[in-house]
């Protein structure tokens, strides 16, 4: 039988389908806003959160979401009786909403934490620090992410 | 493991020093799936802890979204001569520890 114009088409039609179907079977998962909510109560507990004294530094536009630099840092005399007890970060949209912990004293001097951090998508990252009367500071960023991070394949 | 730990050697009493740690670590996040589709076990630090003469100064839980190689900038106040001691501690057992001086005047 001669390959007419038609049967040519419906077998590369076939195998175009055909190769779709792998990549459809990886979704990952994310974390949703709820899980980003629930992140944040376990934390701050009934406690009001409010906005402010917290500064969050990261690039609004990375390339590679695999390593992005963050600074935290809240305004506070770090005395032994006005300090900032910890810091919490979190994100929308990676797998799992925390990103780190992390405990300060009176002996820290200074509040404010760097590290380097990933992200799986373009997204909002949360700071939240804790003083030393139980309030409660909050300030979001959002982040626009050209690589994800996490989710690739190892080879 | 190989860590790089930035103190200052010297100080005045009660300057505010920064300090940085990088430890060398996958932190492999639990989430990545070989070309077979078999997910990869997670091998991440969990935890970092450093020391002054023995007092602990900071602390810090990490996540899976903390990038490979963790690098943690932070401060304390320079009190007395002595020693940092920090301790890094994650999946799989995994425990590793690095030290540093100071000369506080």
């Amino acid at each position: 039988m001669p390959t007419t114009r038609r049967r040519f088409l419906s077998l590369a039609g076939g195998v175009t389908v055909a190769g779709t179907i792998p990549v459809v079977t990886l979704r990952p998962l994310e974390a949703t806003p709820a899980m980003l909510t629930t992140a944040i109560r376990n934390v701050v507990g009934e406690a009001q959160l409010r906005t402010g004294r917290v500064k969050l530094d990261i690039p609004p536009l990375v390339e590679n979401g695999n390593t992005v630099p963050m600074t935290v840092s809240v305004a506070s005399p770090m005395t032994a009786d006005d300090y900032v007890k910890s810091i919490h970060v979190f994100n929308e949209k990676n797998p799992q909403p925390n990103i780190g912990n992390f405990h300060l004293g009176p002996a820290s001097g200074r509040a404010q934490v760097s590290t380097r951090i990933r992200l799986a998508d373009s997204q909002k990252v949360v700071a939240i620090a804790r003083l030393s009367d139980d309030t409660f500071w909050q300030v979001a960023a959002d982040v626009v992410v050209t690589l994800a991070a996490c989710t690739e394949e190892m080879n | 493991m190989a860590a790089l730990i930035n103190v200052p050697a010297k100080a005045r009493r009660g300057d505010v020093i920064e300090i940085r740690a990088l430890t060398s670590h996958i932190m492999e996040t639990g989430f990545r799936h070989t070309v077979d589709g078999v997910l990869v076990p997670r091998d991440i630090i969990t935890s970092f802890t450093c020391r002054y003469n023995g007092a602990e100064v900071f602390r810090a839980e990490l996540f899976p979204a903390i990038a490979a190689n963790p690098y943690l900038s932070f401060f304390t106040v320079a009190k007395e001569s002595g020693k940092f001691e920090f301790e890094w501690i994650g999946d799989n057992g995994y425990s590793s520890t690095a030290s540093a001086s100071i000369t506080v005047e």
